[in-house]
């Protein structure tokens, strides 16, 4: 042990229970550096499970849960394997310093790219299979019998041949003292009956009655509250600001400057903090972006789509000799603008800070990453702090590689030592202050034969690149690979037609707006740029946008499985209800392939979009339901940024600052979606992201089809559909 | 001093007549179950009865509010989640974050108070509170069947 006392007090928050009492109920632990959990964890079977003496289950969760359902995917593989009683199963975190702690015995917490379960699947059902066979191998030992005669099922163990039966909770105290084995042996998937069926969420009661704590929630004893300023341009800095003028006003405690770029004021109450920093007159020194507008970005990423530099994505053959020779040539731009994530719970953590320790309360979707934010702000090791992860009010990407918002709260709680400080942003901060969908434009061009049959294909993307905004040490040679999704020669986004000669390439530019992982990435303007276009040439070449694509597909049968799939379902080819026309889109993203066909009518320029047939193979479906709710959410996700989803720059920072001028979607629009869950087994691929890719290109080709509008900009809400 | 009748309950509140009752719930009473989305009576993360009808607490003044108002929130629409609304949330697996699911809730159980069998243009109209995670469409039918089991 070379850790200090500070360090063995690591423990595990339980989410839930009674309002505002449960957080930093902790079991402790020691902080043995085994991992192998038993003889320095004796409460827990392995790091997975727990397993009480009145039965109950306690399933480890590392991933975070923001809605997307994960806490209870992977609870049902660890139950699957574990053979217990899913009516006794319940969930915790554990906190990234115990992982940081234990030699990450958990792996990583990082929840994005919807890795959740693809990523981990493997892990946990063996964290779960092997306690399964230490629990039976304690009631063996009891016994006096061989293991192998024994069995397990729902949490009761029995010896057949001598008729013994005992239960998980009153072996699980022996089971705990075993070696964690090594090989353990995994269930074929068709033998499943707690993964892959639809069962209910475990997280749905609290969220019922208000009894769910998210971080906005949270009151901690003594704590204070903080509401912040950041320079409204990026890149800007506080020039002054007048403490002096508001430190009377009610309940305030102090006016804090946050870095070089922001302004906080903590008060007792959150209100009181943000009705003084309203009234605190703030001075900002904008710097060199104090001009750019949204014409100044689209200009500088219009020069791209014709310059010589770029970066490869996918090359075969040579598509622009094959074009230059081509019969006939098909070309369009399309563009994609900035969003916000605009998560329902703003931005908030909280922090206690002394010099020694730095704890912080948070929703993340990252808890090492957060973990890591909170150190270095702090100033002190890792090993010095500690996360509490709270269910997310959403996260979409927001809240998993940025965590300017832990920073920001350990920075202004150490003006309070000791003393717990919750920072909460408003609406209209966490409107402009957001690292946002990335802006592109893209120029494709299709080659056709002399039969119009098209052969080839060039794709020149110019414009944002998040990695390098947001991570550039992943960027390669200083390209961008995750730009290229659904244009990749192969992998979790690959392309998913072939063509003879095929160039896809990206001008990165990247104006001063900090871009981000917003839900879907790059496969949303991507899917939205072929899909569309391929419509488009389906159309000149007087082609069937569904057998145009078929031909393509070819090489990709279950691309062409889901498409088909929705293609019957909808009705393709035979007539749809008067006035109601229909679009297609497909793509593979985030390893699942994913198709939908759109149904909309245009009445009087307004458009109705009635219903959307949605089909997704991930491979495995670990929870049908939930892959259901995935693909509705997604739609209301992808559509409201079709529909609405703009944020536009004007002298350096974001128009946009709540939700009346940033539009979403709200139940009145919302289509009927019929979800085709369709796992064709072999792979585990994504779901909490893919369809939002295919969600806009099927609408906007039912609406091409209804119209004969070729929508190439969005958001669709500053077109006129009327003429 | 002021006094407001919460959830069945007449309290003292001792907070400024322009905090907004949103504010007076989560802070003051730690109420917390309401929630704060936007401030300005856009999504209805918010939404509380007042004399039973819905209303977005974030833009109401402490100062609006008279004793004689019946204010209910999330925590007291029911004894321990069995409104009709939030067995049929259950029963459907509604929420996905949650966090606007108390503000919807409220809207959709003021709905049904005071139209127990609504069709869906009246859901429209009345329930337009946003959710992001994209819950509409069960949170229709949970409405449909929440206004079954009533009928």
């Amino acid at each position: 042990m070379t850790t200090t006392l500070n360090l063995t007090r690591r423990g595990f928050m339980v989410i839930g229970g009674a309002v505002g009492l449960t957080l930093g109920m902790r079991i402790p632990l020691d902080g043995r550096d085994s991992a192998h959990a038993s003889p320095g964890y004796p409460e827990e079977i392995n790091a997975w499970v727990v397993v009480k003496p009145d039965e109950t289950v306690v399933i480890r969760i590392a991933r975070s849960e923001m809605g997307q359902g994960t806490l209870t995917g992977l609870a049902q593989l660890v139950a699957e394997e574990l053979d217990c009683d899913w009516s006794n199963v319940t969930t915790e975190y554990p906190t990234p310093a115990t992982n940081l702690e234990r030699g990450r015995i958990w792996k990583s917490f990082s929840t994005g790219g919807s890795r959740g379960i693809r990523e981990s699947h493997q892990y946990v059902r063996e964290g779960g299979a092997a306690a399964r066979e230490m629990l039976i191998e304690a009631a063996a030992s009891a016994w006096g019998v061989p293991k192998g005669e024994c069995s397990a099922k729902k949490g009761v163990i029995t010896h057949a041949a001598s008729g013994q039966t005992t239960t998980y909770g009153k072996v699980a105290g022996a089971a705990a003292k075993l070696a964690v084995p090594e090989d353990v042996k995994l269930k074929d998937p068709k033998d499943w009956t707690i993964a892959g069926k639809p069962l209910k969420r475990l997280d749905t009661a609290e969220k019922l009655t208000g009894k769910q704590i998210y971080g906005a929630d949270l009151k901690l004893p003594g704590m204070l509250n903080a509401a912040i300023k950041q320079c409204p341009v990026f890149g800007g800095k506080v020039k002054s600001f007048d403490a002096d003028a508001v430190k009377s006003m009610p309940g305030v405690k102090k006016v804090v400057a946050v870095e070089d770029y922001a302004v906080a004021v903590v008060a007792d109450k959150w209100w009181q903090a943000k009705t003084a920093l309203d009234a605190l007159p703030i001075e900002w020194d904008e710097g060199e972006n104090a001009d750019v507008s949204s014409a100044s970005i689209a200009e500088f990423l219009n020069e791209g789509l014709s310059a010589k530099e770029a970066f490869i994505g996918n090359k075969v053959g040579d598509a622009d000799a094959a074009i230059a020779k081509a019969a006939k040539k098909i070309e369009a731009v399309y563009s994609y603008p900035y969003q916000n994530h605009a998560t329902m719970e703003p931005m908030n953590a909280t922090a206690k800070w002394t010099e020694d320790r730095c704890e912080v309360w948070c929703p993340t979707q990252n808890g090492e990453a957060a973990l890591a934010a909170c150190a270095e702000a702090a100033g002190l090791p890792p090993q010095q702090c500690e996360v509490y992860k709270l269910h997310l009010g959403g996260g979409f990407g927001r809240r998993g590689a940025f965590h300017d918002y832990v920073r920001q709260a350990v920075l202004i709680a150490q003006n309070f030592p000791g003393t717990p400080v919750k920072l909460l942003w408003t609406r209209e901060e966490d409107m402009t202050q957001g690292r946002y969908h990335p802006v592109t434009h893209c120029k494709l061009t299709a080659g056709l034969d002399a039969d119009g049959n098209m052969v080839a294909f060039r794709v020149r993307i110019s414009g944002q690149s998040i990695l390098a905004g947001a991570m550039p040490q992943r960027l390669k040679d200083g390209a961008d690979p995750i730009t290229f999704q659904c244009y990749a020669p192969k992998g979790d986004h690959s392309i998913s037609y072939s063509f003879p000669d095929l160039l896809v390439d990206h001008a990165m530019r990247n104006p001063h707006v900090p871009p981000g992982f917003w839900r879907g990435v790059n496969a949303n303007h991507n899917t939205i740029y072929t899909e569309c276009f391929l419509d488009e040439v389906a159309h000149a070449t007087g082609k069937d946008p569904l057998e145009f694509r078929l031909a393509l597909m070819e090489n990709y049968p279950k691309n062409q499985a889901v498409l088909k799939a929705v293609a019957e379902r909808a009705g393709w080819g035979k007539p749809a209800a008067e006035g109601v026309h229909r679009g297609l889109a497909q793509c593979t993203a985030f390893g699942s392939h994913i198709a939908a066909c759109a149904e909309v009518s245009v009445t009087g320029g307004k458009l109705k979009i009635h219903r959307i047939v949605a089909a997704t193979d991930s491979g495995y479906a670990v929870n049908p339901q939930q892959i259901e709710a995935q693909v509705e959410g997604s739609f209301v996700y992808g559509l409201s940024a079709m529909l609405y989803g703009a944020c536009t720059v004007k002298q350096g920072r974001i128009e946009q600052t709540n939700f009346d001028s940033y539009v979403v979607m709200r139940m009145a629009e919302m289509p009927k979606v019929e979800t085709i869950v369709m796992p064709s087994g072999g792979f585990w691929g994504g779901v909490g992201e893919p369809t939002i890719a295919v969600a806009a290109p099927a609408v906007l080709n039912a609406l091409f089809a209804a119209t004969g509008k070729r929508i190439r900009s969005l958001p669709l809400s500053k077109h006129d559909l009327s003429s | 001093m002021a006094r407001i009748n919460i959830n069945g309950q007449t309290v003292e509140v001792d907070a400024d007549g322009a905090t907004p009752l949103l504010w007076v719930l989560r802070e003051y009473l730690d109420l917390t179950g309401t929630k704060f989305g936007c401030g300005v009576g856009e999504c209805g993360a918010c939404t509380v009865h007042v004399n039973g009808e819905a209303v977005r607490s974030c833009v109401v003044p402490l100062e609006s509010v008279s004793e004689s108002d019946a204010v209910v929130s999330i925590e007291g629409l029911s004894q321990d989640g069995t409104h009709p609304i939030q067995k049929a949330w259950l029963e459907l697996d509604v929420p996905q974050c949650g966090y606007c699911q108390p503000g919807m809730i409220m809207a959709a159980s003021a709905l049904l108070a005071k139209n127990p069998t609504p069709t869906d243009k009246e859901i429209d109209e009345q329930v337009t509170n946003i959710c992001r995670c994209g819950t509409y469409n069960r949170v229709r039918a949970g409405i449909h069947r929440a206004a079954g089991e009533k009928a």
